[in-house]
């Protein structure tokens, strides 16, 4: 093999500092939240103990986290199908160009890059001159959705660019209607990025704060929770929550990748499933 | 035939046109109508006055917290262009196995699908008057007593914006770095160019569009920010998300739109400007 010259290595350790500068701080609160009873928010550490993550069990110590942890999920789950199938639907249109398609395409981008606070009130807005009530599973749903679609739909569009049309038109060729082609041509190759945007949608959702805020109604999704713990609790309890939050951020990310990796291999497996379709 | 495709294509895309409608579009339309309304203490009412535009732009606030959230993008950009650059040009050019890079990309994003919230209070333990810079430079003996500027400030707002947003710029640039024709560099070389004229002469101008795409999302991130600012500063520092916030919080809802109007046009004129860079769809 060729020898690295002398910038790799410079390069490799700046890629090293750049790594612990994300996690290192995540890092600290994982060790920090299992700080002993009587320590506090920095280091040294008072002893080890269990103490926060006890605490954050017993109901009354801190507010409803529970409640809004499994708002979250459920918020998390109905946006991530919602993401998915608009995505891919959109994702079929675009491909057929047509017209107002680039007005819908400039929507979506600034959909993405308008400043969040800006759907939180403006929708806050709406429902508040309807004379409706802002709840997580309407306003802060659509919300979130202006957040999610974007994403699912750039990656939809990063795939479709480099999808190979010949298997569509040999699919038409041999008779088969536009929706056969889609399902059993376009959606089992495109699937692996499907499970991209599914998990982009899941955690973009989980995590969401700046859009849920004024949307959300009167029942806390977890990031808004979280949020109002920081301003009055003061002990390593909010790094307890924090650490088991981020943990199961990662288990998340950690399933979708092994079902992307166990799907790529039973197909490099099985290989062609030619003229085992309907 | 033609016309049929067009219906089935209007189908396939009602559904994003429908959440863009009644989640983007009309909430937007209602905050420039609203911006134009009157509030009193516990309510507000419709009219159509200047009011709200003519407090902001003779406020002396407003300039200066326009100032620092231009300060704080620009920053932000700085940083987070010259970290992602050069993260993604190491993982573009210098891992050799795909699977290397696939993981060490993964490694670069994972962060990002977990909370910011969570990720800015992690600093506290960090920067804080006793925090782990302090304690360490007191042991070096660079310093005599904890700085007070560490958390707080100006200084930890920037920080937590660095370490939330690069990924923004390394994902679009290492997308762009990747279609780079290999070959083109190694003509490059061949022709005698140095390592720094390469990069230079040939990998930055080809990767422009990834540049351009990585500086929209951090600058309109950062402009529209409003809980970073709050959060890292403790609310002593302000940019124009949090006069909005502010505003929103005393339930002057029509001030809050007209500032919220105003800091759209601004965002919209710098993408605008960008824009003229990059053709987004051809780039994905």
């Amino acid at each position: 093999m060729e020898q690295r010259p002398r910038s790799f290595y410079y390069l490799a350790a700046f890629f090293c500092l750049f790594l612990l500068f994300l996690y290192g701080p995540t890092l600290t609160i994982g060790i920090l939240s299992f700080q002993g009873k009587g320590g506090g928010l920095t280091f040294p550490m008072r002893g080890v103990s269990l103490n926060w993550f006890r605490e954050l069990f017993e109901q009354q110590a801190v507010g409803d986290i529970w409640g809004s942890f499994r708002r979250s999920l459920a918020l998390g789950l109905m946006v991530m199908v919602s993401t998915v199938v608009v995505s891919v639907m959109a994702g079929l249109a675009f491909r057929k160009k047509f017209a107002g398609s680039t007005v819908l395409f400039y929507l979506a981008i600034t959909s993405l890059v308008i400043p969040s606070i800006l759907v939180s009130l403006g929708v806050g807005l709406i429902f508040n001159q309807l004379g409706l009530k802002v709840h997580w599973t309407s306003s802060g749903f659509g919300s979130q959705l202006t957040w999610t679609l974007p994403f699912g739909l750039l990656i939809i569009f990063a795939v479709f660019n480099r999808f190979d049309k010949s298997y569509e038109e040999a699919a038409r060729d041999q008779g088969a209607t536009s929706w056969q082609t889609i399902r059993h041509v376009i959606l089992p190759i495109i699937a692996p990025s499907l499970i991209g945007v599914a998990l982009f949608g899941f955690t973009l959702s989980y995590d969401e704060f700046a859009r849920t805020l004024l949307t959300a109604g009167s029942y806390n999704t977890l990031p808004l929770e979280i949020f109002g713990m920081t301003t009055n609790v003061t002990t390593p309890v909010i790094y307890a929550l924090g650490t088991l939050t981020t943990l199961f951020s990662l288990a998340i990310i950690g399933v979708f990748l092994a079902v992307v990796w166990i799907v790529g291999k039973r197909r490099s497996r099985v290989g062609s499933d030619a003229g085992k379709a309907v | 035939m033609g016309k049929s495709r067009d219906i089935i294509a209007y189908l396939q895309a009602a559904p994003l046109m429908a959440v863009l409608l009644a989640f983007l579009v009309v909430p937007i339309g209602m905050i420039v109508v609203v911006s134009f309304w009157g509030a009193t203490e516990f309510s507000i009412y419709p009219a159509f006055q200047f009011d709200n535009y003519a407090f902001l732009f003779g406020s002396p606030v407003t300039y200066k917290v326009f100032f620092a959230t231009f300060k704080y993008a620009f920053i932000t950009w700085i940083f987070t262009l010259s970290i992602g650059f050069t993260v993604a040009y190491f993982l573009a050019f210098h891992v050799r196995t795909q699977a290397m890079q696939t993981a060490l990309f993964l490694l670069c994003t994972i962060p990002f699908l977990t909370s910011n919230i969570i990720r800015m209070i992690s600093w506290i333990p960090f920067l804080g008057r006793n925090g782990i810079a302090n304690q360490t430079l007191i042991s070096w003996g660079l310093i005599d007593e904890p700085l007070e500027w560490l958390l707080y400030s100006d200084f930890s707002v920037i920080l937590a914006f660095v370490h939330l947003y690069t990924l923004f710029m390394v994902v679009p640039i290492f997308n762009t770095m990747m279609r780079i024709d290999k070959s083109l560099i190694e003509a490059a070389y061949d022709n005698g160019a140095t390592g720094l004229q390469t990069l230079w002469h040939v990998i930055v101008p080809l990767t422009k569009p990834g540049i351009m795409i990585g500086t929209i999302f951090v600058v309109t991130l950062v402009m529209g920010d409003f809980i970073t600012v709050r959060f890292m500063s403790g609310s002593q520092k302000a940019n124009v998300g949090r006069l909005i916030s502010n505003d929103i919080a005393l339930l002057q809802y029509p001030s809050a739109a007209a500032t919220a109007v105003v800091l759209l046009c601004t965002v919209l004129i710098v993408i605008g400007v960008l824009l003229r860079f990059v053709n987004i769809r051809k780039e994905l």
